[in-house]
């Protein structure tokens, strides 16, 4: 489902007098259906920059990238559009909305973009919110006022609210309670049942050994290891 | 001061050089190819100020010829003093025959009415016009208006009747009814009451309009069909004072209301005072009147 | 309901083929550029933002794409038809149907002397709606989409907030379900708790009626949220386009990267 191959990736940084970063090289890993893989390796070795990479959210500078039969790296931006809309589903740790949309809308809008009928799209964002046990209180209000723990499950909520065939989670655990970190865990497990492929980064060894099946150590893709 | 009969020594016929003649009426033919178009023209200084019919006056001295007969009328009155003087200044300047007569006349300038007598073949009526545009309400830009005259961009008519729906629960528009020409112009019938609009349209005679301060000249031929703009749900109708002549006794003729005294007293009679002679002296005799 | 002359239809989209292609679009001010080799696609439900300071063209690029500039080069397709050969008839017909152009200043795309009303309506009686309880009926639902009272529908905007205004203006373009919408800094005058609110309702509207969109805007955080391309424009060229967030996270000419760490974090 992601199959990442000979990957590379560096910034060029032209306002402080053109120094180019090689950040990654040689990024090699696949994903299948149904498969968990988790990224290690110390912070600020290429976990998250990898992540985005294989959302389109960073430019890639060699390598292949295909995602559900699309080529990241060479897609134009209506194919990743798409891609984000109908195959790739991703958790950040932030989130990141329009202010004063309710919660429920924000949940429902990956449903509703892909034309599903409104009511069926709030029965859907509702059960989630309701799963991860953000009071029903809640759910009419915007997510930028609530805590980094409820902003986090809206975003958990968001992310799963369309059955996606590939999912990115950025430490999707971190900021949760023991209570809510196995809901999410669960509903990872779920996704890996229906045939998601996921990958993830995971600090939480818990977490980690809970759903991942392979880890990838991406220090092996920083540039000066692969050099 | 001049008599009727010195008008050749002092002026040329009709006021007006010949060459600026020429001029207008090039004008009005190209108003008259056009129906409904507005001619720009060279408007010249005439011895009466703005709003005093410039404009009709200019159009009238370009056709009047020494075998017609004027009749000038002020909304509908020949006795008022607009009238008067106007029909004073070609008596003087062309020293052409004057009748107070529709059916006799052979050239009538008008503001604001159209006769109540049919016109016929053969005759001109020449209406005097404040502002000939009837997008101006809505868009003060001559060149867009200009610009949706040539692209036939008329919706902004519509939004002023809409306007006067929402705001009155009507068409509230009751003078300078706007009208369709023959399918393409939108155009200002001059501020003739709503009630003459029927008569624009099918009319025998040539109907010719002059706006000597804005300088335009527009016309419609014997024949065209001016159709007033309305709404499906709200259709154009006419309206008149719900009476009848006070003089004649005329059902339906377009009245003038006119206060009698301090108490509340008014009397409603025909604003076309050469109809309403014409009734009286056929026996005609209304709630007021006196048998003549 | 129904307006017989003036219910639109969707229209057969095929969400495969370009609704706008732009080829080398040029325009001069004698020696100075407007905007110059301007080329993109925009695809069915896209909304494309342009972002650059003052002076980069973004303005003139929008002015000459909706036809009220003309430019000296270069070639637009709108559907498959070349809008640069287009007669003047044509285009202005476009304009008031398939096209919408929602100024940044709502006075300058509403009639302020104008009820509201008369205002929604007014590019259905463009069209040939003859119905005035339809029209209405329609301007009514239309203030109700941009959350304008049903009362005020014959109100003029001079007594509405600019809030309102400007969703006045959005419901006034939007009434003949267009295709394609320009925007010049829609948000631009407004308060800030009230871009939020317009922001969501021009979302939910482009979602809901398959909008295709150009905004210009300065403001990147607008960008972020509405649209799914960016094109970043300085001295009248385009330096970088691609995703938004592509674009905005990892920028890859020297401007972009100015521009985007210019910006003051909240």
């Amino acid at each position: 489902m992601i199959c990442i191959e000979n990957l590379s990736k560096s910034f060029t940084l032209h306002n402080q007098g053109g120094a180019v970063i090689p950040v990654m090289g040689g990024a090699s890993l696949t994903v299948s259906p149904g498969e968990c893989v988790g990224l290690t390796g110390q912070s600020g070795a290429g976990k998250s920059t990898l992540m985005r990479m294989v959302y389109g959210n960073y430019l890639t500078a060699g390598g292949s990238l295909i995602v559900g039969g699309t080529d990241v790296a060479t897609a134009e931006p209506r194919e990743i559009i798409a891609l984000r809309r109908h195959t790739l589903g991703y958790v950040s740790q932030f989130l990141r909305v329009v202010p004063r949309v309710p919660t429920l809308d924000v949940v429902a809008e990956p449903l509703l973009a892909l034309g599903n009928p409104a009511d069926e799209a709030r029965d859907r964002a509702a059960s989630l919110l309701k799963r991860l046990n953000i009071p029903e209180r809640l759910w009419a209000l915007s997510p930028t006022t609530f805590s980094g723990g409820e902003q986090q499950r809206v975003n958990i909520a968001r992310g799963f609210a369309h059955a996606y065939p590939a999912l990115l989670l950025d430490e999707p655990t971190a900021s949760l309670d023991a209570t809510n970190r196995e809901v999410v865990l669960t509903l990872i497990e779920e996704a890996k049942v229906r045939g998601a492929a996921i990958l993830g980064i995971f600090h939480d060894e818990g977490a980690r050994s809970w759903v991942c099946d392979r880890l990838v150590d991406v220090t092996g893709f920083t540039p000066r290891a692969a050099a | 001061m001049l008599d009727a009969g010195s008008h050749a020594d002092a002026y040329n016929f009709a006021y007006l050089d010949e060459q600026t003649k020429r001029m207008i009426r090039r004008a009005i033919l190209k108003g008259i190819a056009v129906p409904g178009y507005q001619v720009p023209f060279a408007s010249r200084e005439m011895p009466m100020p703005y709003g005093w019919g410039t404009g009709g006056v200019q159009v009238t001295a370009a056709c009047l010829v020494p075998e017609d007969r004027l009749k000038v009328i002020d909304q509908g009155a020949d006795d008022t003093t607009n009238a008067v003087s106007i029909r004073r200044f070609f008596q003087r300047t062309a020293g052409v025959a004057v009748t107070e007569s529709t059916p006799e006349a052979t050239l009538i300038q008008t503001r604001h009415r159209i006769p109540e007598t049919p016109m016929t073949e053969g005759q001109i009526l020449v209406y005097q016009v404040p502002i000939p545009e009837p997008l101006r309400f809505l868009e003060p830009r001559e060149t867009e208006t200009r610009k949706m005259h040539e692209l036939e961009e008329y919706g902004l008519m519509h939004v002023k009747l809409y306007e006067d729906i929402a705001r009155h629960g009507q068409i509230a528009t009751s003078y300078a009814y706007p009208v369709k020409v023959e399918g393409r112009y939108v155009m200002d019938p001059s501020p003739i009451p709503k009630f003459d609009n029927p008569k624009l349209s099918g009319n025998p005679a040539i109907q010719l309009f002059g706006a000597g301060r804005e300088q335009r000249i527009y016309a419609l031929p014997p024949w065209t069909e001016a159709v007033s703009l309305d709404f499906d749900d709200h259709p154009f109708e006419t309206s008149k004072a719900p009476h009848d002549c006070d003089l004649c006794g005329a059902r339906a003729s377009y009245l003038d209301e006119v206060i009698t005294d301090d108490q509340g007293g008014r009397m409603f009679v025909c604003s076309d005072t050469d109809f309403c002679a014409g009734r009286r002296a056929e026996g005609h005799v209304g709630r007021l009147g006196e048998a003549a | 309901m129904t307006l017989h002359s003036t219910d639109f239809p969707q229209k057969m989209r095929d969400p495969d083929q370009p609704l706008l292609t732009v080829e080398n679009l040029t325009k001069r001010y004698g020696a100075r550029i407007g905007c110059a080799d301007v080329s993109f696609d925009l695809y069915p439900g896209e909304v494309l933002g342009i972002v650059g300071e003052s002076g980069s063209g973004k303005s003139t690029l929008l002015s000459c794409l909706a036809g009220h500039q003309r430019a000296d080069l270069g070639r637009i397709a709108y559907d498959g038809r070349d809008v640069l050969a287009m007669s003047e008839t044509d285009r202005r017909r476009l304009g008031r149907t398939d096209w919408a152009y929602v100024h940044q200043n709502p006075r300058d795309g509403l009639r302020m002397g104008v009820s509201a009303g008369g205002n929604v309506g007014e590019r259905l009686m463009a069209v040939g709606a003859r119905h005035y309880g339809q029209i209405r009926g329609k301007a009514v639902d239309w203030l109700g989409r941009v959350e304008i009272a049903a009362d005020r529908v014959d109100d003029r905007p001079s007594s509405f907030s600019g809030g309102m205004q400007q969703r006045l203006q959005i419901a006034r373009n939007l009434v003949t379900s267009p295709r394609l919408v320009f925007m010049d800094e829609p948000t631009g005058g407004l308060d800030v708790s009230v871009q939020a609110r317009l922001l969501d309702l021009l979302r939910g509207l482009v979602r809901d009626m398959g909008l295709s969109v150009i905004i210009v805007t300065h403001d990147l955080a607008v960008v972020r949220l509405l649209a799914h391309r960016l094109m970043v424009m300085k001295s009248g060229r385009v330096v970088e386009q691609g995703l938004t967030d592509q674009v905005l996270d990892d920028p890859q000419h020297a401007y972009t990267q100015l521009l985007v760490s210019s910006v003051l974090q909240v």
